[in-house]
């Protein structure tokens, strides 16, 4: 059995815990950073990333990214989108077609 | 090919011939790989967009239902209000192959408690019960949008890989065996020219020598001819 994490700062995360998500949260990069291997270590299949957080976390996302699991999604924090999920579908583009063609 | 030593030999024409051959199937396989990863790969990245943008927009709902539920509320409530969820959520997850490239495909199950809210309606703020009914909504979209994003990363990298092999393939591996090969069949041709010319002129000699032998033994003849008269 997989579990899934929302790793972000407290008040972007919170509501998370009401619908049965395991909530990590994390002020800044610094305190996110070994959360992030802890969870990836322990069968997080999904691990619900906020951009403001993945600003800072840019290397470590790079590790996970070519492993099946865990899936690290970016998702808006409270402060709104800052287009990284976005950005990160964009260069998932480029690397596969070697231009941004959508 | 520049820079390497090869021996021009029929044994190694033959090797060489055998390999160009295989590198040429295996080329075309792979560019084939290629393209069907790529047709796959835009039909999800597609997906992809378009899920992010529903789950952004769901979620930034969510978040503002949450800040107003914030405000109506003392942050102790707030926490105290979401410490204990009422369900819980199972994932299984199966690997999906698509191309040979294994992506995850999740189960999810939900274990509904009693209740929606995993508080009771008496302290807490109806601001709270919107923000937490529109996460749930949007939580199905964000599921898929875990496994189709996990996907598109997936697919990528191998696309990334499998045209670089076809590059290497087209553009390095074949065009140096056919170089190889061109100069061994050269080589041999050659060889075979300097072997026929040394035969003519071997041949040459030996005729050369056997007139000269007879124009001596008819000078004899003559001679011997001459002293009888």
């Amino acid at each position: 059995m997989y579990k899934i994490a929302v790793l972000g700062d407290a008040q972007s995360v919170q509501g998370f815990a009401a619908l049965g998500l395991q909530v990590c949260p994390a002020e800044n990069a610094e305190q996110a950073r070994p959360i992030l291997h802890r969870l990836a270590k322990e069968d997080t299949a999904i691990i619900y990333v906020t951009e403001q957080l993945a600003a800072g976390l840019t290397a470590e996302l790079d590790r996970y990214r070519k492993a099946v699991t865990p899936a690290i999604i970016l998702i808006p924090g409270k402060e709104g989108s800052l287009g990284l999920g976005m950005q990160q579908v964009k260069t998932t583009v480029e690397r596969a077609v070697g231009a941004d063609i959508i | 090919m520049p820079g390497t030593i090869i021996n021009p030999t029929r044994m190694e024409l033959t090797r060489l011939k055998r390999q160009l051959r295989t590198a040429q199937r295996g080329h075309k396989l792979l560019r084939d790989k290629r393209d069907e990863l790529m047709k796959q790969f835009m039909e999800t990245v597609r997906e992809n967009r378009a899920l992010r943008q529903r789950v952004e927009q769901g979620l930034s709902e969510a978040h503002a239902s949450f800040t107003v539920a914030a405000a109506l509320m003392t942050p102790e409530m707030l926490r105290q209000s979401l410490l204990i969820p009422s369900r819980s959520v199972e994932l299984d997850m199966t690997y999906e192959n698509i191309m040979s490239v294994e992506v995850p495909r999740y189960h999810f199950a939900e274990q509904k408690g009693g209740t929606a809210t995993p508080y009771g309606y008496a302290q807490t703020s109806g601001e709270l019960d919107d923000a937490v009914t529109a996460l749930s909504g949007v939580f199905r979209d964000m599921l898929r949008l875990a496994e189709i994003e996990k996907t598109t990363q997936l697919l990528a990298e191998e696309i990334e890989k499998t045209r670089r092999r076809v590059n290497a393939l087209e553009y390095v591996k074949i065009p140096q065996m056919m170089e190889s090969i061109r100069y061994i069949t050269m080589k041999l041709d050659e060889n075979e020219r300097a072997n026929t010319i040394r035969l003519m002129k071997v041949k040459d000699m030996i005729l050369k020598e056997a007139i000269l032998e007879q124009r001596a033994a008819d000078a004899e003849v003559l001679r011997e001819s001459g002293q009888l008269s």
